[in-house]
């Protein structure tokens, strides 16, 4: 068997968070009643003309500052025609040769090395409408006919082409979702994969390794989570490598990928070949944005993820593992530094945040965001744990209840019953059963055995509900197993 | 010498049906009208910058501010078919 | 006595504002004149008799209360069904939007109709404007009100008979290659193509959007500047319009043409150029000279290869603009297909005719892989040395005269079957379209057959005043009496 290596390059498409359309005012928002978001020119009617969205303009500018792309001198958008019956004027309105973003790089982490993957070039473009096939069996090659609501007809979306630098599904994967959370740190766009704002295809080939040239590409689209991503990647490897053993040969494609089945399948269109007979769009006169503009652009830039946890391991003296997940998501960060704020230590919030926090919202299905728990929680917790007043389980139950109502963390202590018991004569009685119940082990340690201290404090911990200072425990422990 | 010219494929890629006795017609006219276009060859040399607009402009934007959708009953109002408030097409064969 | 359906907007102006005459009055004149030559003339496609009606009368109210009106408010003007009208069906003049009606306005009409223009209905024209005999419209041909066995020209045919016919006192067309000038000289009118940008195109059913102009046709060189007054300036839907402010474009209109250097586009009279043409053209240019004009000869050596040009950009953007009538969110759809190409692939075949599928077959090869750079990509260096003759030409001369046409209206269908002898008709018309500028063509006497040839005036991007007042200089000069005989017979 040949040992190859896998070539990949992404290609993503993000939607902008505007408030209008790229080339009409009509509403951005998602999940408006079918056709409520449209007006004549984004239905494409006779006549009608495109005029630029000055801030999707000013978005595409920031993220590539923030790749480190050139924005180019002058750059024009060009009509792509195709038909569709769900692009309202079978054109769409694009960039070609001279995109507004040149060039750049992305800085990914895999097993604690850093990569950098290359970027090729970010364009602004718009977004189609939604097409609903229907028919009696569901599936699309059976549909009868097709529904098509136009909201997101117009819709400004940034196509971000990576060069093809990655390696391994999970570079591709980190690539995503580095990609994300920096496009969220810039606020340019929800970045939802599952509600389309954010859309990734993958360009895949496999060579035999220390060759050179590419092999045959192949492309695959339909991956709306990450995991999905790096799944459809790998099945594609696979796919490939195997055709490749059988001495049979790739063909240059477009396969979709299918999440239920997980496998990959040839999309083959009834047209011939696409010409897309691409030409500068004239209804709209180029971009050449001035040094100035530019400058003033990148001074508005936000910190960026890679910034920020750097940040967060030299002032805060976090780890790099707390560090890179806090920074990664905006919402995260700012909510962590607020309750740095408002005195919680740095190591201890992250822990919560990263650990329990992050299971607890898990559990429960909801989003930071959604959640009622505040930054102000995760400080009194930080607070009432170091005090000695909670357990950590005392403190996790905390956590759960604030999540859930948001009700103050003093006043869940006390509706909970979370005090820890840190009175000698009230735990007295509980250290007496353990050492009764546990002969065996109280022995051990009488022997030397240092160890088994920890077995006997869970024991307590366990008998009271957790709800012993366990300190205090280990200290009663030693001193009645010593006597 | 009239340019020959595939006239299925460009029927294909425009979307349009010819009937036989066009795509002959066609094919001849087009020939012709390419062969004097072509012209244009002997002259635009190629220091010479192609221009796309007559009356250069630059930059021109819109604030994003949003303006009133149409009614949905008004941007519906023109569909030759719809259902609800989507408009209706033929199925669209495009996965096999 | 001329009917006020035969006099201009400025004559008629200033007796509403003295009350001696009502919009209604007006408008009833016009409405007369349809019912009397619109069998004969075929200028509409949509006659609105009610709208216009109720509007002339909302004006008279207006002005009886004492609100103050603008030079268009209760003249009846005519717009070419290219332009978008709310609620008004517009259907380009094709099959494939015969049952459009727009939901909103072109900027354009809501400027003339905010000004308080009467509108008398929508012209017919060359199917998406695309043709310069008016005969590929697909609800039939128009007639020139001089002799109607003769075509008026095209593509905005409808817009220039219906006021030869006085069917309307000015209307609107658009022009991307000549369609407003060519018509203008066939019927004897004043065509006004401003520079490019200076109007909005929101609203104007998109034909090649680099080249595609709105203008319009008068019976006076004055009227045209007071109706550019109106609809020319920046429109925010408008991306390619310019930031020219909304000014009167008559202040210089009497200042004459003493001192202006004006330059005859020499090769402009040689072949194919009709002798009557020539000699009417070259008459006007000796009196452009007898009004102290200076007379010298100018060479625009690209101009020959500006027609090639012209061939491959307009159809190839026209081919992209095209796209859209697939029969999915408006217009005609063909029944009876049960798969989505198929379905837009029939409604095109159908709903277009066959100069719009010999154009949008002809952008769409010139616009494909391996076919780019030899066509669409050489004709914009083509456009860039026609530009370039412009600027040297301006560098010497403030207005350059030539035929607008280089014959008088033609009989109809002595040319369809020929596309390419059709197409020679712009000959000198778009190299203007091509370099954007502004150019106007007034009708400068008549050939021995009675039919009207037209002279054509060019001026440099933005200079309308210029191009406006020597354009007014002329007609009082020439005196031509713009009044067809089908108008003439209608009042008798
Ligand atoms: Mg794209
Ligand atoms: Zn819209």
């Amino acid at each position: 068997m040949t040992d190859r290596e896998a070539v990949i390059g992404l290609e993503c498409h993000v939607e902008l968070s505007t408030r209008t359309k790229m080339f009409c005012g009509c509403s951005n928002a998602f999940g408006a009643a079918p056709n409520a978001n449209t007006c004549p020119v984004c239905l494409g009617h006779p006549g009608t003309l495109p005029v630029p969205n000055e801030q999707a303009i000013v978005s595409i500018t920031t993220i590539g500052l923030a790749l480190d792309s050139e924005i180019a001198p002058r750059s024009e958008f060009a009509r792509k025609n195709y038909f569709y019956p769900d692009m309202p004027k079978n054109f769409q309105i694009s960039q070609y040769d001279l995109p507004t973003c040149v060039g750049g790089h992305l800085d990914i982490d895999v097993d604690g090395d850093t990569r950098r993957i290359g970027i090729t070039r970010v364009h602004m473009e718009e977004d189609t409408g939604k097409t609903t096939h229907a028919g009696t069996t569901g599936r699309i090659s059976e549909a009868e006919y097709a529904l098509i609501d136009y909201n997101r007809a117009g819709v400004p979306l940034v196509e971000c082409v990576s060069e093809p630098d990655m390696r391994t599904a999970g570079e591709a994967g980190a690539y995503l979702r580095t990609l994300r959370s920096t496009l969220e740190s810039l606020g340019v766009s929800d970045v939802r994969m599952e509600e389309g704002s954010l859309r990734c295809d993958a360009n895949v080939s496999v060579r035999e390794r220390g060759v050179d040239a590419f092999g045959t590409k192949v492309e695959i689209k339909n991956m709306n989570s990450v995991r999905s991503l790096e799944r459809a990647i790998r099945f594609e490897i696979d796919r490939q490598n195997t055709l490749l053993d059988a001495g049979q040969s790739i063909v240059q494609e477009t396969r979709h990928w299918n999440e239920d089945e997980g496998t990959t399948h040839s999309m083959r269109s009834k047209e011939e070949a696409f010409d897309y007979r691409y030409f500068p769009e004239p209804d709209i006169p180029p971009l050449r944005p001035d040094r100035a503009w530019i400058e003033q652009v990148r001074t508005s830039l936000p910190e960026l993820p890679a910034a920020r946890r750097a940040r967060y391991e030299r002032e805060l003296a976090l780890n790099e593992e707390p560090a890179r997940l806090l920074a990664s998501s905006r919402e995260l960060g700012a909510f962590f530094e607020e309750a740095v704020q408002l005195g919680a230590a740095p190591i201890a919030a992250a822990n919560w945040l990263t650990q329990d926090l992050a299971g607890t919202l898990n559990k429960a299905g909801v989003t930071l965001a959604d959640a009622k728990i505040t930054p102000q929680h995760i400080a009194d917790v930080v607070q009432l744990v170091d005090e000695g007043t909670v357990s950590s389980a005392g403190a996790k139950q905390i956590v759960e209840a604030a999540v859930a109502t948001g009700d103050r963390a003093q006043d869940i202590v006390v509706r909970m019953g979370l005090t820890q018991v840190s009175d000698e004569g009230a735990l007295g009685g509980v250290i007496d059963e353990v050492i009764t119940e546990n002969a065996e082990a109280a022995d051990r340690f009488r022997g030397g055995n240092e160890g088994t201290l920890g077995f006997l404090v869970g024991q307590v911990m366990k008998k009271t509900g957790g709800s012993a200072n366990p300190k205090l425990a280990g200290d009663l422990l030693r001193s009645r197993l010593s006597s | 010498m009239p340019v020959e010219i595939d006239i299925e494929h460009v029927a294909r890629l425009a979307r349009v049906a010819l009937a036989e006795g066009e795509k002959t017609q066609l094919t001849a006219q087009l020939g012709q009208i390419l062969e004097h276009a072509a012209r244009v060859g002997e002259v635009a040399v190629a220091d010479v910058e192609p221009t796309a607009s007559a009356i250069p402009r630059v930059n021109v934007l819109r604030p994003d501010e949003p303006e009133p959708s149409l009614p949905v009953e008004e941007a519906l109002f023109n569909a030759p078919e719809r259902e609800g408030d989507r408009f209706k097409v033929p199925r669209i064969a495009e996965i096999e | 006595m001329t009917e006020l359906c035969d006099r201009t907007a400025s004559d008629l102006a200033p007796l509403l504002a003295g009350g001696e005459i009502s919009a209604v009055q007006i408008a009833e004149s016009c409405l007369a004149r349809v019912d009397a030559v619109e069998e004969r003339v075929r200028a509409f496609l949509t006659v609105t008799p009610d709208v216009a009606r109720e509007r002339a009368a909302a004006l008279d109210e207006y002005r009886a209360i004492g609100a103050e009106q603008t030079p268009l408010a209760g003249i009846p003007l005519a717009v070419k069904d290219v332009f978008a009208t709310q609620g008004i069906r517009t259907t380009a003049a094709s099959k494939i939007l015969d049952n459009y009606v727009p939901p909103f306005d072109a900027t354009a009409w809501s400027r003339a109709s905010g000004d308080g223009a009467v509108l008398m209905g929508k012209t017919n024209c060359d199917e998406f404007a695309m043709g310069s005999s008016n005969e590929n419209s697909a609800f039939g041909p128009v007639h020139n009100p001089w002799n109607l066995d003769t075509v008026p020209g095209g593509s905005s045919g409808g817009s220039a008979a219906a006021v030869a016919a006085g069917e309307a006192i000015w209307a609107l067309g658009s022009d991307t290659g000549g369609s407003v000038r060519q018509p203008a000289a066939l019927c004897g009118v004043v065509g006004l193509k401003p520079t490019y940008g200076l109007i909005s195109r929101y609203g104007l059913i998109a034909f090649a959007s680099s080249l595609d102009t709105v203008g319009m046709f008068t019976r006076s060189v004055r009227d045209a500047g007071v109706l550019l007054g109106s609809l020319a300036g920046r429109d925010p839907r408008d991306a390619t319009s310019l930031d020219a402010p909304r000014r009167d474009y008559t202040t210089s209109i009497e200042e004459g043409v003493a001192g202006l250097r004006v330059g005859v586009v020499a090769d402009a009279f040689g072949e194919g150029v009709q002798p009557a043409v020539a000699g009417r053209v070259r008459a006007a240019v000796d009196t452009l000279e007898r009004l102290g004009a200076s007379i010298g000869e100018v060479s625009l050596p690209h101009a020959a290869y500006a027609l090639s040009a012209y061939y491959l950009i307009a159809p190839s953007e026209a081919s992209s603009n095209l796209a859209r009538y697939d029969g999915v969110r408006y217009g005609f759809r063909a029944p009876g297909s049960t798969d989505s190409v198929e379905m837009m692939t029939a409604t095109r075949g159908q709903g277009f005719g066959p100069e719009v599928k010999r154009r949008v077959m002809l952008g769409t090869y010139a616009l494909s892989a391996g076919y780019y750079e030899a066509y669409y990509g050489q004709a914009q260096k083509v456009r860039t040395l026609v530009i370039r003759d412009y600027d040297e030409a301006f560098a010497n001369y403030d207005l350059l005269v030539s035929p607008t046409s280089p014959t008088t209206a033609f009989r109809l269908g002595e040319k369809v079957d020929d596309p390419f002898a059709m197409y020679l008709n712009d000959v000198f018309t778009i190299p203007a379209n091509l370099a954007g500028v502004p150019a106007l063509s007034l009708p400068c006497g008549l050939d021995d057959e009675g039919l009207p040839v037209g002279v054509q005036l060019t001026a440099k991007v933005l200079d309308e005043p210029t191009l406006l007042r020597a354009g007014h200089a002329l007609e009082n000069a020439l005196g031509f009496d713009p009044t067809s005989p089908v108008a003439r017979e209608a009042v008798s």
